[in-house]
């Protein structure tokens, strides 16, 4: 644990998108730290804001979004409030993004090679004759068999874990210091799973990247994180080193969600369904978006403001009753 | 029955612009059906010591080179017209969807043909198609009719054969002969009425371009002979008259063809929105 | 798959439709009325030059015999005569087709250079006055009668305004045509720095080409800004900005070129609307092209050059169709190599 200054810092960010339906209220004082060459897991049900986050991160988010309040620092600056030019000094050199469903997420139409070419063309300062060998490591650096051939390729001649290591390629081609994964191994089979996050974790290693890792499998993550952030409703409500966590989780969701998840040698009938589902986002909501499937719930968790206890040095709760 | 029509009373009520194309064609139908009596004059009346008048309150739409009152020939001209496009679109959707239902139901030597023929009539630009039919089979109305059907029916036979496919596909001939019914039992009953819907929104749009098409044919002098009023004759006759100033004789009569087509096109996309839950919001 | 591969497979896939044409054709010919052998020899012709023609065009035999020996005449070109020009339709055709050329070319031109920025300014930027316009393009464009809109376009431009000139083909009376090169007046004269003959042709050009034009510019507008919709919305294009990519390069590179492949395909329909309301344009402005050149000959019950032109026209969209596909398999690789 350094005490250099964090990578990354979310401060308090909360951000609404203006819909048909009204207004979603997607996320609401979310702040976390990830710090260099750090492995931060945001884990969470569908609809957490996990991915919102993430997008909230890199400035992409769909022009229906509007932040309310909060700041994203990275390197220092705030990348919220910096204009677009300045966003895109970072985008894809400093901080880049992998997808899940890799397959959809290349240009279906344009080489592999070609793609990536376009990312070391814009962010690295090379000769034009140089691009074609820098991308020809990136695509040996994440284990692509015979390079030279898979440079021509298209995307739909690629296998789903062939295509993740492509955007894996594409996202570290110009060395950034943060890398954020948005459920990479969604959509693929379960050993190509497991090769990506080892592969993500090797080259995370190697080059000292930070990443955080986004997915709503909290067993993938147990081994590969150092950290773990747990979203729910838009909300973070626990925080904390991975081992602490699971050794003591403070928030009842958290614990519900150990529970939840499969371990080796448990039956499937140890596993306890989270009960009651996410609250819907355009309604009028309690400080604690929780309390609806909370078995701890008094009447002061709806009527004052949500709490942020800190447990321990590293160690934050959203409860008002944390155990 | 009445949960019907509560749908079709909330999507009209939505959207106004439905509302407004389905007005305008009723108002277009009743055109058609009562324009011969609503008529102030004769539509073949001529008057040579009147021709060529601007609208006046006498013509509101004025009146053409030998004399004619333009507004009476548009009004009686909506029947002619209304009823090339019905007829035409009627034969079109009836055999296109039958052959195209047939093609995709029972695949083979069926949709072989079916495919042949569709693609070759594709592979011609549609408007030279039907002026070669037309110039073939002879310059009648009942050849506009069949030129502007036989140019129609690919849209629906392709349409009916996906359905149709989607339908075998699903298991529906199986099912059937499990059941020991015939396979055409089986299409009659199940596959062809569900086919039917999107068509239905098809033959609204296409009915815009049928009424088009045959103005077109009859634009170039195929078809409709004079003195019969047709929209399409009625601006051929007005072209040679642009260019002298006497705009009256081609504009109400084109104005007439654009306004039967837009209300068919608005028609088409609301008969979607009633059809197709998906896109209702 | 290399070039020659995909035109050699795609030009095997559209012999059949040029098959089609052929027997097509050659059925519409022989359903005439009455005596088809009378009606090419023409409403003049003694009993005797009609049976004549009979024999010559083998009428007398069976059916299948006919269409060898009209497949063996369109083999050699020979399109039979026109009894109005008193020429044959195949070089009549060959006169007179730059002229329709021409005028399609130069309207496809306007209707891309206006609906592409159009659809794509429409997509990026929803709600805005140009998403407006597009919509009003594309909506006024479905409807119009196409005969309807270059009589308005007359009316206003010539007869009110004075702004263009009178539609009387593809020359004023006062200027001569340059020398034939391709047979288009633009190119003939720009290459024979002839400037008074640009100038003129250009001024004539410009209303037939805008009707034209305005008509196939509703479906590519339409096309162009749904498509960019839809890519704009995309996976990839997410990628590509998450990667940091110049948001010109995103909009060219990555959304553009994916959002152009409906828009090739649908080329092949708006060439469809094109070569037949090319005989209507042809009509409103005089322009001395193939189509006016069949309703001449329509008119007057000449039926050869209208065979001929209809053979022509369903030829060139065959040929038409199979350069789209090319040009699609070139822009879209996953066509190209799963065959």
């Amino acid at each position: 644990m350094s005490t250099d200054p964090p990578l990354l810092a979310v401060e308090g960010l909360s951000l609404d998108f203006r819909t048909r339906d009204g207004v979603v209220r997607a996320l609401d004082e979310v702040s976390f730290t990830v710090r260099r060459g750090e492995t931060v897991g945001i884990v969470g049900e569908t609809g957490s804001g996990k991915s919102v986050t993430a997008f909230a991160i890199m400035g992409i988010l769909a022009p229906a979004a509007r932040v309310r309040a909060g700041r994203v620092l990275f390197g220092g600056l705030d990348l919220l409030a910096a204009s677009e030019a300045q966003r895109l000094e970072y985008r894809g050199r400093e901080l880049s993004m992998i997808f899940q469903n890799p397959r959809t997420a290349l240009n279906p139409i344009r080489t592999v090679g070609r793609q990536i070419a376009d990312v070391v063309l814009r962010h690295a300062n090379l000769p034009r004759a140089r691009i074609r060998d820098r991308v020809l490591e990136t695509l040996a650096r994440v284990q692509i068999p015979d390079p030279e051939r898979r440079y021509q390729a298209y995307p739909f001649e690629l296998s789903g874990g062939m295509c993740q290591r492509v955007m894996i390629a594409l996202a570290l081609a110009c060395a950034p210091s943060l890398l954020i994964a948005d459920e990479p191994t969604t959509g693929l089979d379960v050993t190509t799973q497991a090769e990506i996050l080892d592969l993500l974790a090797e080259l995370a290693a190697q080059s000292r990247t930070a990443t955080l890792l986004i997915t709503h499998d909290l067993g993938l993550v147990a081994e590969r994180c150092d950290r773990l952030v747990v979203m729910h409703a838009g909300h973070v409500v626990e925080s904390a080193p991975t081992r602490d966590l699971f050794a003591a989780p403070r928030h009842p969701y958290t614990a519900r969600l150990i529970a939840a998840t499969p371990r080796p040698r448990a039956k499937l009938g140890d596993l306890l369904p989270i009960p009651g589902s996410a609250p819907d986002l355009r309604r009028e909501l309690p400080p604690c978006r929780y309390l609806a499937r909370c078995e701890r719930a008094r009447g002061t968790c709806d009527e004052e403001p949500l709490p942020r206890t800190r447990v321990s040095s590293d160690h934050l709760v959203a409860c008002r009753f944390p155990r | 029955m009445s949960r019907r029509l509560r749908q079709v009373r909330y999507v009209v009520g939505e959207n106004p612009v439905t509302l407004a194309a389905f007005s305008l064609f009723l108002a277009i139908v009743v055109l058609a059906l009562a324009g011969p009596w609503i008529a102030p004059f004769d539509p073949l009346l001529s008057d040579t010591s009147r021709a060529l008048q601007p609208p006046s309150r006498r013509h509101w739409f004025g009146t053409d080179q030998i004399g004619r009152d333009v507004l009476s020939r548009i009004l009686v001209a909506t029947r002619l017209d209304l009823a090339i496009a019905l007829s035409a679109v009627a034969i079109s959707f009836g055999l296109g969807s039958l052959a195209g239902a047939c093609a995709g139901f029972f695949g083979g030597w069926t949709d072989r043909i079916v495919t042949r023929v569709t693609d070759t009539i594709m592979a011609f630009p549609l408007f030279v198609l039907a002026m070669a039919i037309v110039a073939a089979l002879g310059n009648t109305l009942a050849n506009i009719v069949i030129a502007t059907a036989i140019i129609n029916l690919p849209f629906y036979a392709r349409m009916a054969r996906a359905e149709a496919n989607v339908r075998r596909e699903m298991g529906f001939v199986e099912a059937a002969r499990l059941a020991g019914n015939g396979q055409v039992g089986v299409l009659a009953r199940h596959v062809f009425p569900n086919c039917l819907p999107p068509m239905m929104v098809q033959a609204s749009l296409n009915l815009g371009w049928a009424i088009l098409n045959a103005a077109s044919l009859s634009f170039i002098g195929l078809g409709v002979r004079p003195p019969t009023p047709e929209w399409g004759i009625m601006v051929a006759d007005g072209a040679a008259f642009i260019v002298s100033g006497e705009w009256w004789i081609a504009l109400f009569p084109g104005l007439a063809l654009m306004l039967a087509v837009f209300c068919f096109n608005l028609l088409g996309d609301g008969l979607r929105d009633l059809i197709d839950p998906r896109r209702r919001t | 798959m290399t070039f020659a591969k995909l035109a050699g497979r795609r030009l095997a896939l559209a012999l059949p439709g040029l098959v089609g044409v052929v027997v097509v054709t050659f059925l519409l010919n022989r359903a005439l009325p009455g005596d088809p052998a009378a009606f090419f020899a023409g409403p003049a012709a003694t009993p005797q030059a009609i049976a004549e023609i009979r024999i010559k065009l083998g009428l007398d035999r069976s059916l299948p015999q006919q269409f060898i020996l009209y497949v063996r005449d369109l083999a050699r070109g020979d399109l039979g005569k026109s009894l109005t020009t008193g020429q044959s339709v195949r070089a009549d055709l060959l006169a007179r087709l730059p002229a329709s050329l021409e005028l399609t070319l130069c309207s496809l031109a306007l209707a891309l250079a206006v609906a592409l920025p159009l659809g794509i300014l429409a997509a990026t930027r929803p709600g805005s006055w140009v998403d407006h316009a597009a919509r009003v393009v594309t909506t006024a464009g479905v409807s119009l009668p196409i005969f309807f809109t270059g009589l308005l376009l007359v009316y206003v431009f010539y007869y009110l305004l004075g702004w263009a000139p009178a539609p009387l083909g593809r020359l004023d009376a006062f200027t001569s045509p340059p020398p034939p090169v391709i047979g288009f007046y633009l190119v003939d004269s720009a290459l024979a720095g002839d400037g008074v003959a640009f100038r003129a042709s250009l001024h004539q050009l410009v209303l037939p080409a805008v009707t034209l034009g305005l008509f196939a510019m509703a479906p590519i507008a339409r096309m162009t800004r749904a498509a960019m919709l839809g890519v704009l919305a995309s996976d990839f294009v997410r990628t590509a900005r998450a990667a940091g990519l110049a948001p010109r390069t995103v909009l060219f590179t990555y959304a553009l070129r994916n959002a152009l492949l409906p828009v090739v395909t649908l080329l092949g329909m708006v060439f469809s609307f094109l070569l037949g309301a090319n005989v209507l344009v042809e009509k409103v402005f005089a322009w001395p092209g193939v189509g006016s050149y069949a309703l001449e000959a329509l008119i007057a019950s000449d039926y050869a050059p209208v065979q001929g032109f209809v053979l022509t026209m369903a030829s060139l969209y065959v040929l038409l169709n199979l350069a789209i596909d090319i040009l699609y398999g070139l822009i879209d690789a996953r066509v190209r190599i799963e065959g």
